[in-house]
């Protein structure tokens, strides 16, 4: 197991790297850079002459080591992420990682939400329709994974919207809590408030995951059922409940576990359009307005750090397959 | 996962290509493509979305004659008029054989100032069917100005309703599918391309390049699309033509397209270059060049056309956010995605509903493409079940 886990993070380190790497790509690939458009910026908002805002520019460059080769800013780029120095937002007159913190919290905390509630109530449809095939109950999981699969966020978070405001009487849907619980410390009452929002980005984010898991669960213990070991449980007497839980349930539940780590770049795409429509204060609508300003230093570090968690994830993912099916170890 | 690998292997055993299976004593006709075409026919989904597509890609073909107007033919007139009745029977209760519209009249309401359409029963505009209209091209080559449906002279036709500009959403319906069937079906096929080369190539060479090649991959699957999308195309040049415009963002899609196809392809050709054909022509002597494209790629086709067929949807789901979000095809270019763009205000939806039409298309679209893949799939490797 030890072997295994220093691999694997030997592995990671190495993708985070390609990952820092492409990251910066992205950051550099819009014309003009930090210094052009800070310069632009000065000009027309803060009222600058030419000149004096050309030479600010220069000065910010060599602070920043623009006028040097593009393999050196990449490197001193990555020694500032060590530091925890991502780079300063224009957009946000802010550091970035100032900007990023707060949002990224909401983000995971929205997308962990949305992955508990695909898994619930993925699996438990799942099972359910797997052992009462050709059912009622099972011809409608069938058909709602396939819409769930075929519905984008952005457009179920615009009919989702539309239906709370028009006919489930919600006044204020933009954002996470009621505009007069906003500002107050946390409390029983803010935290009621608080869910009466939260579910809603919750459910949008995990729709596509819950259609995913129903399918695969149900097409898993389909494949397990027929297989002979649990035929013989069967034959041995135990009770149905213990056939399917016991023993079917934990093994076509491998292929789950090991997919959790891939839907994540999935939850990610579903909470960034989501948050956009629905103007919640994640990661979704900032990275929205730091492309279309080219605030390139924030939109590359989010990019940088949404990866690395993915990899980060990754690893936990694949750890916890190896912790619950040994043959992975000694593959 | 390797269990449903060994039974792959046991079909190709039984059901080898055409081609080179003298040894099986089947009638020539009884071909894999055969088989595989038996086989699909049985899921009946498949069939349905198969149909469904067909369909929907002669409509975006053939677009200017399916809509009544040109797409960016407006009339501010009608601005935000709601989709309209077609009525057969007039109201005196005549029956007509003929379709008809009423004429629409604007008011304003006196008291909530929001504009209000209504019919004026007084006024009937029958349809005409295969019409002179606008003029237009097909194929580029062949001028023409017949459309299936046009409203008579002074009459509307606004099947889904018009937009703030009063251009008609069933014709821009037509015309935004034809962008967005082309974007997500062209990247889907450059992925297609690449992923094949790169999936043989690093499947059939194993060992170190292999190796390489699969770590790079892994990196690439890393990168949540969306944002690495939504990246690249704000990179692009705001004052490109939207013809490159569009051109690049099929690109950028096809460029996060292809790992996931590769890496498929290579699991099959990792299998296939065990198969003993494979290890008889290589005894034999055959190129390194020549096994692969004259026996690994053959037997693989069947599957790349599976992954492609499956990548798609997940590829127009992207196009449509990204479209939806501003950053992908711009104006006066418009998908499905940026036809929604304007349903994203809550007080543009909450008067004009039927702003939300071109997401079901997506969503039918979507559903249609993903059933055709799962037919595709079950066919290719009958044994899988998903």
């Amino acid at each position: 197991m030890g072997g295994y886990l220093i691999k694997r993070l030997l592995a990671g380190a190495l993708t985070v790297l390609m990952i820092s790497f492409v990251s910066f790509v992205v950051i550099t690939l819009p014309p003009g850079d930090f210094g052009s458009a800070l310069e632009q910026q000065l000009i027309r908002i803060g009222g600058m002459s030419r000149e004096d805002a050309a030479q600010l520019a220069e000065q910010l460059r060599t602070q920043y080591g623009l006028d040097r080769p593009m393999i050196v800013q990449y490197g001193s780029w990555l020694a500032g992420i060590l530091k925890g120095d991502f780079g300063y937002s224009l957009r946000y007159r802010r550091p970035v990682a100032e900007v990023i913190a707060p949002r990224l919290g909401w983000t995971i905390l929205i997308s962990v939400s949305a992955l508990l509630f695909s898994l619930i109530f993925g699996i438990l449809p799942g099972i359910y329709s797997a052992t009462h095939q050709y059912s009622v109950a099972d011809y409608a999981v069938s058909f709602f994974s396939f819409w769930g699969l075929s519905m984008p966020s952005f457009f179920l978070a615009l009919v989702i919207m539309y239906l709370l405001i028009f006919y489930g009487g919600v006044r204020n849907i933009g954002g996470l809590f009621s505009l007069d619980m906003a500002l107050r410390p946390w409390s029983w009452a803010k935290f009621v408030d608080f869910m009466k929002h939260f579910w809603v980005p919750v459910v949008i984010v995990g729709t596509g995951g819950t259609a995913w898991n129903m399918r695969a669960m149900r097409a898993n213990l389909l494949d397990v059922l027929g297989a002979q070991y649990v035929r013989v449980a069967r034959a041995k007497g135990l009770k149905e409940r213990v056939v399917v839980n016991r023993h079917a349930v934990r093994n076509a539940i491998h292929p789950l576990i090991m997919h959790i780590s891939m839907s994540l770049p999935w939850l990610i795409q579903g909470e960034i359009a989501t948050s956009i429509v629905l103007g919640l204060p994640t990661t979704g609508p900032m990275l929205l307005l730091a492309l279309q300003d080219q605030d390139m230093y924030l939109a590359g570090s989010f990019l940088f750090l949404i990866s690395v968690l993915m990899v980060v994830c990754n690893i936990f993912a694949d750890v916890a397959l190896a912790w619950v099916d040994p043959r992975i170890r000694y593959e | 996962m390797s269990r449903r690998r060994s039974h792959a292997n046991d079909e190709i055993r039984r059901i080898p290509d055409s081609t080179n299976d003298a040894n099986v004593g089947m009638p020539a006709s009884h071909g894999s493509f055969h088989l595989m075409w038996r086989k699909f026919r049985r899921h009946k989904l498949a069939i349905a979305g198969g149909v469904l597509l067909a369909a929907l890609l002669i409509g975006v073909i053939f677009a200017p004659f399916f809509a009544p107007y040109a797409a960016d033919q407006g009339n501010l007139r009608y601005s935000y008029c709601p989709p309209q009745r077609i009525h057969f029977i007039d109201s005196d209760g005549r029956f007509h054989f003929r379709p008809f519209t009423y004429r629409i009249v604007k008011e304003t309401d006196p008291v909530t100032l929001r504009l209000r359409y209504s019919e004026d029963k007084s006024v009937a505009y029958p349809i005409r069917f295969f019409a002179r209209g606008w003029n237009y091209t097909v194929f580029g080559f062949i001028k023409t100005n017949l459309h299936l449906a046009q409203a008579s002279e002074g009459g509307t036709l606004y099947l889904f309703g018009t937009d703030q500009h009063g251009r008609d959403l069933w014709s821009r319906i037509l015309f935004g599918g034809r962008l967005t069937l082309l974007i997500a079906i062209g990247a889907g096929f450059l992925s297609g391309l690449f992923g094949a080369m790169v999936g043989t190539v690093s499947g059939y060479l194993s060992g170190a390049p292999d190796a390489v090649i699969q770590r790079f991959i892994e990196v690439l699957l890393c990168f949540p699309a969306l944002p690495l999308w939504m990246a690249l195309s704000a990179a692009l040049p705001r004052n490109w033509d939207p013809i490159n415009t569009i051109y690049a963002i099929t690109l950028i899609f096809a460029l996060l397209g292809w790992p996931g196809i590769a890496r498929e392809v290579r699991g099959k050709v990792l299998a296939l270059r065990e198969e003993e054909y494979v290890t008889a022509a290589r005894a034999i002597g055959v190129g390194r060049g020549r096994i692969i494209f004259r026996h690994v790629l053959p037997q693989a086709m069947s599957h790349i056309i599976v992954s492609i067929t499956t990548a798609v949807p997940g590829l127009m789901i992207g196009e449509s956010t990204l479209s939806f979000l501003g950053l992908g095809v711009q104006p006066p270019m418009a998908t499905w995605g940026a036809l929604l763009q304007k349903a994203q205000n809550i007080q543009t939806l909450a008067q004009q509903q039927w702003l939300l039409i071109p997401g079901l298309f997506i969503m039918i679209t979507v559903l249609a493409l993903s059933f055709l893949g799962d037919g595709l799939r079950d066919a290719a490797d009958p044994f899988s079940r998903f």
